[in-house]
């Protein structure tokens, strides 16, 4: 085996062997974390209650869902593999009590990065993909009659480019390389977006909320997203139109990012679960830039802040007020 | 408005029961003349407004919408304004962001005892929403609207 290969199926072996340290001692009744997926691309979300199942347990460039999902209300001793943007989710969430810090064992991995499978996948046309190999830098693909290396970099999600926290910002224990390098916070995406004139910026926002079938994917694997009763469900009054009539379309963008102002701990989950390609973080840009701008907030970094809409200043900005 | 056959628009004011209803009372009964322009919604607070409740309004059929509160420091239930004004200022930063607001969507601070403010925040925003014309992005079942699939095919 070569060192590269070496290095996911280490990392995958520490986490088997904390998980199996947890069921032992009975520090938790479950293990949250991933398994090979049945298809090639993909990482698939387990729950291990036994020692003999640990062995399921892996650690790829595939585990892209976002863990934290499965918290809300669950009772129990836990513990919860998870990524820098998984445990911003944690953060979120044990504040907003929905889960509490004495439940979770966090098993902290620092991320390199997920692979979009959706652009692997056009890169790979119409060739079913048989196995991929993650290597450290690059991506090995193999068809029935072929190979094709890709560069691992190069083909990660978009948010896990500009990703600001890919070491967890709490943890139990930290398993894995704990020295990567984070990117810079950036908003020139916003910016760019907003000097477009206002004409193309909503011809946007329409063309995007065209392609949506308001099948709620985003809304079912985002991690903040845990409401009972969702707004666009609600039939008495029905505020929202169920179909997909653009305007009804639209508001279900504009509010669905509303509701995660502040809160959105930018992972991603919304897009990557999208079966039509909307660019649903667009709306959760703007609304993390001015809530870093505003209220100077970041999402998910501290157990101590208090979330940015449930908290005032006297002299927080008004200048957008009618004044006659 | 109807008799002059010029178009004026229609502008959804939600107003809190403890400040800007009251001042909007207090400029009735005070025979302070406003434009016919607005329809008022009581609500408890400013803080009650769910930015969903302006977007509806936008939906059915307003050219524009107002929210009124007490003055900061002011409030009834002592922080819903100031919870309020935060969720107005990303709310409106989206809108604008998106290519939506463009300044129909309006927030202001009118206490009790301030009649002929509400009156003046009237006139300005009905100004406003005036000069940018009939809402059509939002609206639903507009002919013509910028979201009508059988005008753009």
């Amino acid at each position: 085996m070569s060192p590269e290969v070496h290095w996911m199926s280490q990392l995958s072996n520490e986490i088997r062997e904390a998980a199996r340290g947890l069921l032992r001692d009975g520090k938790a009744q479950v293990i949250i974390g991933f398994e090979k997926g049945s298809l090639s691309l993909r990482g698939r979300p387990c729950f291990i209650r036994n020692e003999k199942d640990v062995e399921r347990l892996v650690w790829n460039g595939f585990c892209e869902t976002n863990v934290a999902r499965y918290l809300p209300k669950r009772k129990g001793k836990m513990a919860i593999v998870a990524k820098g943007c998984d445990s911003r989710a944690l953060v979120e969430l044990i504040k907003e009590n929905q889960v509490t810090r004495d439940q979770l064992f966090i098993i902290g991995v620092p991320c390199e990065g997920m692979i979009d499978r959706h652009r692997v996948e056009a890169e790979m046309g119409h060739d079913a993909i048989i196995e991929a190999e993650e290597r450290e830098e690059s991506l090995i693909l193999r068809t029935r009659d072929s190979e094709k290396i890709l560069d691992r970099k190069e083909y990660l999600y978009e948010n896990c480019k500009a990703c600001t926290h890919p070491i967890p910002v709490i943890y139990d224990v930290l398993i894995g390389k704990p020295n990567l390098q984070s990117a810079q916070k950036d908003f020139s995406d916003v910016e760019t977006f907003g000097d477009l004139s206002p004409e193309e910026r909503w011809a946007y926002l329409v063309q995007e909320a065209g392609k949506c079938i308001r099948c709620y994917a985003c809304r079912n694997a985002c991690p903040m997203c845990y409401c009972p009763e969702c707004f666009v469900d609600i039939s008495k009054p029905q505020w929202v139109g169920k179909s997909t009539e653009l305007s009804d379309t639209i508001v279900f963008h504009l509010l669905r990012a509303f509701h995660l102002a502040g809160r959105c701990v930018a992972c991603g989950a919304c897009e990557q679960a999208c079966p039509m390609g909307v660019d649903i973080r667009k709306l959760n840009r703007k609304l993390e830039k001015d809530v870093a701008d505003l209220f100077n907030h970041e999402a998910g970094c501290s157990l101590d802040e208090v979330a940015p809409l449930a908290t005032y200043r006297v002299d927080d900005p008004d200048s957008f007020m009618v004044e006659p | 408005m109807i008799e002059t056959g010029q178009w004026e628009p229609k502008i959804v004011a939600f107003l809190c029961n403890w400040c800007s209803y009251a001042g909007a009372d207090l400029a009735g009964t005070s025979r302070i003349q406003y434009p016919a322009s607005i329809r008022v919604i009581r609500v408890p607070c400013s803080g009650r407004i769910d930015p969903l409740f302006i977007l509806a309004s936008l939906q059915k059929g307003a050219d524009g919408v107002l929210v009124s509160g007490c003055h900061p420091g002011e409030c009834h239930y002592l922080t819903g304004n100031y919870s309020a004004r935060r969720k107005f200022a990303l709310l409106k930063n989206l809108l604008e962001h998106m290519g939506l607001d463009e300044g129909r969507v309006q927030f202001s601070w009118v206490s009790a005892s301030e009649g002929l403010r509400f009156a003046k925040v009237v006139e300005e925003v009905t100004a406003r929403v005036r000069a940018l014309g009939p809402a059509n992005k939002l609206m639903k079942n507009v002919p013509g609207g910028s979201l009508d699939v059988s005008a753009q095919q």
